[in-house]
C-alpha cells in the first residue's frame, strides 16, 4: 500500500490518539523531571470559627512570579524515580548496611512502598492471568457442548462478571463477603471457624483480590475461546477420531493447538490490565493489606489536598515500562511475524 | 462409529454439566441476589445482624407494610432522573462505538495491507499508550480542558474514551484484517477500483463479524468507565456510573444505597438484551479469525 | 455551544424547582452563579437552597461531586473560573490559598452579609477568604443504656474508653473489644453495626451523627438512646483527642464582579435562617448560621470545643504528612510492625513528597 494512501486510512485513528494519548503522555515523561519550587513560606494569622492561629502559608504572589519564569518547575532529572517513594536506591543501600541475612534484607525491601506494591501487581499478575485463561479454557468446552436452546442465557450469566460495571465489585460483593455477609457467613460454617473473616489479614485479602480477579476476567476469556472452538476444524477432528484418539486426546492435540493463538491474545490483554489492577483495591478498602502501582499513582494525585504530580508521573512512566518488560515476548513474536511477512 | 465417539460418557457429562453448573452459579450469583435485594429495604439488604434478613425482608415489612418494595426504583428513576443519565450513557456509548469502528476499521485495515516497517512501530506505539493507567491520562486533562472551556461536555468524554479504546480497537481489527484473504481486495483493485473503493466494495461486506466483537467491547469501555465520566462531566451531563457513584456519596444517607441497588439492576437489563441480540455475531466475529495475535 | 449547554441546566434547575422557586431570593442586578461542591446531605441542602435563586437575570448551575477537590483548583484557575463559587473545608481550601485562586470577600460581606455572625468569617491575616457555615468533628458515640446498666462513666480517655469496653465484655454485654476487621470501616459501614446492638462505644463524625439517632431509621429503640459526647483524650493531653473542621464556601478570583455579586447574594440567600428553620435540615449538621439552636447531633462537636479541641491546621503540608500517616500506620496496628518501624516509613514517605512539593530542601 503507498504510504499516502496509508496515511490517508490511519490518519483519523492517528489523530485522536496523538492530541489525547501521545500528548498527555510526552507531558507526563516531561512533568516527572521536574519538582515543585521551593515553597516561599509567609507566617500568618488565621482566623475562623474556631478562634486564631498563627500558621505557616505558601506566598501565592512570589510563587507566581516563580512559575512564570519556570512554569514545570525545578529540573529534578531523574531524582523523583530514584528517590524513597520509587526505586529507592538509596534506601535499599541503607537496608543493606544495617541488615545482617538475605531474609531481613529482603523483608525490608519489600517494605518499601513502591515494591510494596510491585510484589502485589507482580502476584496479581501472574496468579490472575493463567487462571483467567485456564478457567475461561474450561467453561468454553463445557458451554459448547450444551443443547443449543440454553446456551443464550448461560453465555448471558457467564458474561455478567465481565459486563456489569465494578462499582457493583465495591458495593454488593463487599457486603456478601464480610464475614455477616452471605458468602463470608457460609465460608464461617464451610471452615467451621466462626472467627473467620476474608477482611482482617493480609492473605485472606490478597487471596479475595485474586478470586474477584479470576471472576472478573474468566468471561473475557470464556468469550474469546468459546468463539474460538466453533471454527476448529472438522476435518482434522474427524480423522484424529479415526486415528482412534480418546476425547482428552482429541483436545490435547487439536483443540489446544488450534487455540493457541488465542491464548496468547488473551494472555497480551490480561497481564496488561492484571499489571494495572487498581479498581478491586479501592472496592475492598484493600489499601491497608494491598497496594499496587496503580493505587500508588491514585494515591499520589487523589491522596492529600495537592496532587504530586511528579511522583504519579514517575510511578506510572514505570508502569508501562514493566508492561513493555512483561509483554516483550510477545513483542517479539509479533516482530518476527511481521518480518515474515514483509 | 463416529456418533458413538462423539456421544458423551456419563460421567464425562455429568462433570461438565456440574462444572458449568457450579460456574453459573458462581457468575450470576452475585447478580440474582442483588436483583432480589434490590426491592428491599438497606437495612434488609446490607443487614449486619443476620443476613437471612435480605431472604425473608424483616424490615422490610417493618417499614413499609409488605415484603417487597419498590422505593429503591422509584427514587433512583423519579426522584433522582436517573434517566437522565441513562440518556447521556446512551449518548455516550453509542458515540463512542460508532466513532471508534469508524476510525478503527480504516487504520486497522491499513495496517493490515501496508507491509511497510512503519506499521509495526505504530501498533507497538499503540501498545505503549493502552499501557499508560487511565488515571494519570484523566489528570492531565483537566487543565488544558478547563482552560480551552470544553470540559464537562459529552463530546469531549466521547473523544477522549474513543482515544483511549484506539489502541485496543486497532489490534483487534488489524489482526481481524489479515485474516480476511489479500486476494479479494487487490483483485477489486485489479478491475480498477481505487484502494478506498476496494475497501468500500469487497471488505465491508465480509468484516461485519469482526467488527461487531470489537464493537462489543468498545461498547463495555464506554459503559462501565467510571475513571474518565467521574472527572470530566459536569453533574448534570453525567453518565449512569458516576451517577450510580453519586447515590452512594461522600456519606451514605440512609436509603439512598439502595437507589445505587436499584440502579445497578436497571443497568443490567440492556446490557442483557444486547447479548441476546449479539450474541450470535460475537461468537462468529471471533471464530472469523479477529484475534490471532 | 458553551452558552447553550449552560442556559439548559439553568432551565432544568428552574424545572427541577417547580413550585418551591419563591420570590423570596431577590438577587440585585444579573449574573451567573456557578456553585461546586462536595456530594453529602448537608451541603445538598444548601446548594439547593442557593438554586432557588435562579431567574430570569441570574443562571444558577450546580456541580455536587465527590471530585470536587481534584477538579476545583483546574477549575478556578481558568479566567473566567468554571465556578463562581466552591464549597471547601478547612483542609480543601488550602490548595486554592497556595495558588492563589481566591477573591478577598471583605466588600461583599461588607454590602450583602449583614447576616453573617462574626464567627462564619475566615480570615488570613485580617482578609476575609471564606465564609464558614457549619462545624464538625470526630467525637464518641456511646449507648447511654448499657453503659448505665453497667454501672459504667462515660469515658473521658482513651483508657477509659478501653477499661470500659473490657468490662462490657467481660459483663457479656458485647462480645469482643474490637472486631478484627477493624481496618476496612468506614463512618457508612459502621452505622449497621451500630442498629444490630453490637457495638457499644464507637468514635465518628459528627456530620454522620444524625444517621445514629435518628429515631426514624431502622432501629428507633437504639437511637434513642444513641448519646454523644466530646471524643476522649490521650494519655495525659486533657484535650480530646480531634480536630475541628468547618465548611464553608469560598470564590473564585477569576470572576466578573456582577457574578461575584450574584453568587455572594445566593449564597447568603442559601445561609439565611430558613435554612435551619426546618428541623430535618438542622439536623443534619452542626451549623454556624444565625438562627440556629444546637440539636444533639451536634452537641459532640461543641463539647470538643469547650474541651479545648484544636481546630485543623490549614498549613499546607498538612494534607502530606496526613497520607503519609494514613499510609503507613496500618501495619503498626496489624501489629506486623513496631511502632518506630511505621512511624520511620511514614517519615520517609512525607520527606519524599515534601521535597517533591518544594516545602523541604
Amino acid at each position: 500500500m503507498p504510504h499516502k494512501t496509508f496515511l490517508a486510512f490511519i490518519l483519523p485513528s492517528l489523530i485522536v490518539m496523538l492530541l489525547f494519548v501521545a500528548l498527555p503522555i510526552a507531558s507526563v515523561v516531561y512533568q516527572s523531571l521536574f519538582i515543585e519550587h521551593e515553597q516561599i513560606m509567609t507566617e500568618v494569622e488565621n482566623c475562623g470559627p474556631f478562634g486564631c492561629t498563627v500558621e505557616r502559608r505558601v506566598d501565592s504572589q512570589a510563587m507566581e512570579a516563580l512559575r512564570s519564569e519556570q512554569p514545570a518547575g525545578r529540573f529534578n532529572g531523574l531524582g523523583t524515580y530514584f528517590n524513597s517513594g520509587h526505586l529507592a536506591f538509596e534506601r535499599i543501600g541503607q537496608i543493606w548496611d544495617r541488615t545482617e541475612t538475605w531474609g531481613d534484607f529482603i523483608d525490608q525491601v519489600m517494605n518499601l512502598p513502591f515494591y510494596k506494591a510491585l510484589i502485589f501487581t507482580l502476584a496479581y499478575t501472574f496468579i490472575v492471568t493463567p487462571c483467567v485463561i485456564v478457567l475461561g479454557f474450561f467453561i468454553a468446552l463445557g458451554v459448547n457442548a450444551i443443547p443449543g436452546l440454553i446456551k443464550g442465557p448461560v453465555i448471558f450469566f457467564s458474561l455478567l462478571p465481565m459486563i456489569v460495571t465494578p462499582l457493583i465489585g465495591s458495593l454488593v460483593l463487599y457486603w456478601m463477603i464480610d464475614s455477616r455477609g452471605i458468602i463470608g457467613s457460609a465460608l464461617q460454617v464451610i471452615f467451621n471457624d466462626p472467627t473467620l473473616s476474608l477482611k482482617a489479614s493480609p492473605t485472606l485479602t490478597w487471596v479475595t483480590l485474586f478470586v474477584y480477579g479470576i471472576w472478573h476476567s474468566a468471561p473475557f476469556a470464556f468469550v474469546v475461546f468459546y468463539a474460538g472452538l466453533q471454527g476448529v476444524p472438522r476435518d482434522t477432528m474427524e480423522s484424529a477420531m479415526v486415528d482412534g484418539a480418546s476425547r482428552w486426546e482429541r483436545v490435547r492435540f487439536v483443540t489446544i493447538p488450534y487455540l493457541l493463538p488465542l491464548a496468547t491474545f488473551i494472555a497480551l490483554m490480561q497481564l496488561m490490565d492484571n499489571f494495572r489492577v487498581f479498581e478491586p483495591i479501592v472496592g475492598f478498602s484493600a489499601e491497608a493489606n494491598a497496594t499496587s502501582l496503580s493505587y500508588l499513582i491514585y494515591s499520589d494525585l487523589r491522596g492529600s489536598d495537592s496532587p504530586l504530580f511528579a511522583s504519579a508521573a514517575a510511578t506510572s512512566v514505570l508502569t508501562t515500562i514493566g508492561v513493555i518488560i512483561l509483554l516483550m515476548p510477545v513483542l517479539i513474536r509479533t516482530w518476527r511475524d511481521f518480518n515474515r511477512k514483509a | 462409529m463416529a456418533r458413538s465417539a462423539n456421544a458423551k460418557p456419563l460421567p464425562l457429562l455429568a462433570l461438565s454439566v456440574g462444572f458449568i453448573v457450579i460456574w453459573l452459579i458462581a457468575a450470576a450469583f452475585p447478580f440474582i441476589w442483588t436483583t432480589w435485594g434490590s426491592f428491599k429495604v438497606e437495612p434488609d439488604f446490607f443487614s449486619r445482624s443476620d443476613w437471612t434478613n435480605a431472604i425473608t425482608g424483616t424490615q422490610t415489612i417493618r417499614q413499609t407494610g409488605a415484603p417487597f418494595t419498590g422505593a429503591g426504583y422509584e427514587g433512583a428513576w423519579i426522584q433522582q432522573e436517573f434517566w437522565k443519565s441513562v440518556i447521556n450513557t446512551a449518548i455516550v456509548t453509542l458515540s463512542v462505538v460508532v466513532i471508534s469502528l469508524t476510525l478503527g476499521t480504516l487504520g486497522g485495515y491499513a495496517l493490515a495491507r501496508s507491509g511497510y516497517r512503519y506499521t509495526f512501530w505504530i501498533l507497538i506505539a499503540a501498545l505503549i499508550f493502552r499501557a499508560m493507567p487511565h488515571v494519570t491520562l484523566v489528570s492531565g486533562y483537566l487543565l488544558p480542558f478547563f482552560e480551552l472551556g470544553i470540559w464537562g461536555y459529552l463530546p469531549t468524554t466521547i473523544i477522549v474514551l474513543v482515544a483511549i479504546n484506539q489502541p485496543f480497537t486497532l489490534w483487534m481489527l488489524h489482526s481481524f484484517f489479515l485474516s480476511i484473504p489479500k486476494d479479494l481486495d487487490e483483485s477489486a483493485m485489479v478491475d480498477g477500483c481505487t484502494r478506498f473503493q476496494a475497501f468500500r466494495l469487497a471488505v465491508i461486506p465480509v468484516m461485519w463479524p469482526g467488527v461487531v466483537t470489537t464493537g462489543l467491547f468498545s461498547f463495555l469501555l464506554a459503559y462501565n468507565d467510571f475513571t474518565v465520566t467521574s472527572m470530566l462531566l459536569t453533574q448534570e451531563n453525567q453518565t449512569m456510573v458516576p451517577k450510580i457513584s453519586s447515590f452512594l456519596g461522600s456519606t451514605q444517607a440512609e436509603g439512598k444505597v439502595m437507589y445505587a441497588v436499584a440502579a445497578v439492576v436497571s443497568a443490567i437489563a440492556p446490557l442483557f438484551v444486547l447479548v441476546l441480540f449479539f450474541q450470535r455475531q460475537i461468537v462468529s466475529g471471533l471464530t472469523a479469525g479477529a484475534v490471532k495475535g | 455551544m458553551t452558552k447553550m449547554l449552560l442556559s439548559t441546566a439553568a432551565t432544568a434547575a428552574l424545572i427541577g424547582l417547580g413550585s418551591t422557586a419563591s420570590a423570596d431570593c431577590a438577587i440585585e442586578g444579573e449574573g451567573s452563579v456557578r456553585i461546586l461542591a462536595n456530594d453529602f446531605q448537608a451541603l445538598n441542602a444548601v446548594v439547593s437552597r442557593a438554586a432557588e435563586c435562579a431567574s430570569d437575570t441570574v443562571e444558577v448551575t450546580t456541580n455536587e461531586t465527590e471530585e470536587h477537590k481534584d477538579i476545583q483548583v483546574a477549575a478556578l484557575s481558568t479566567d473566567p473560573a468554571a465556578y463562581t463559587v466552591a464549597l471547601v473545608a478547612n483542609g480543601s481550601l488550602v490548595p486554592l490559598l497556595n495558588e492563589g485562586l481566591t477573591r478577598p470577600l471583605d466588600d461583599l460581606v461588607a454590602e450583602y452579609g449583614e447576616g453573617l455572625m462574626d464567627s462564619q468569617l475566615v480570615r488570613v491575616n485580617g482578609e476575609i477568604v471564606a465564609i464558614a457555615f457549619m462545624a464538625n468533628s470526630q467525637m464518641l458515640h456511646y449507648r447511654a443504656d448499657l453503659l448505665e446498666e453497667n454501672g459504667i462513666a462515660v469515658p473521658e480517655t482513651y483508657e477509659d474508653m478501653i477499661a470500659a469496653s473490657q468490662s462490657l465484655a467481660d459483663a457479656g454485654v458485647m462480645a469482643d473489644q474490637m472486631s478484627s476487621d477493624f481496618l476496612t470501616y468506614d463512618s457508612n459501614e459502621a452505622l449497621p453495626y451500630w442498629e444490630a446492638e453490637e457495638v457499644a462505644l464507637k468514635t465518628g463524625w459528627g456530620s454522620r451523627t444524625a444517621a445514629f439517632i435518628d429515631e426514624n431509621g431502622a432501629a428507633p429503640e437504639i437511637a434513642a438512646q444513641t448519646k454523644v459526647a466530646a471524643m476522649p483524650s490521650w494519655g495525659d493531653n486533657d484535650i480530646p483527642a480531634t480536630t475541628l473542621w468547618w465548611d464553608g464556601f469560598t470564590m473564585a478570583k477569576n470572576i466578573s464582579d456582577e457574578d461575584a455579586a450574584a453568587t455572594f447574594q445566593a449564597m447568603m440567600y442559601a445561609l439565611s435562617p430558613e435554612l435551619v428553620a426546618d428541623p430535618e435540615t438542622a439536623a443534619l449538621a452542626a451549623w454556624l448560621v444565625d438562627g440556629y439552636t444546637p440539636t444533639p447531633a451536634s452537641e459532640g462537636v461543641f463539647a470538643n470545643v469547650e474541651a479545648g479541641a484544636r481546630p485543623y491546621p490549614m498549613t499546607p503540608y498538612m494534607g502530606m504528612l496526613h497520607t503519609a500517616l494514613g499510609n503507613n500506620l496500618a501495619e503498626f496496628l496489624q501489629g506486623q510492625e513496631s511502632a518506630e518501624k511505621a512511624l520511620e516509613d511514614a517519615v520517609a514517605d512525607y520527606t519524599t513528597a515534601a521535597t517533591e512539593a518544594g516545602f523541604l530542601q
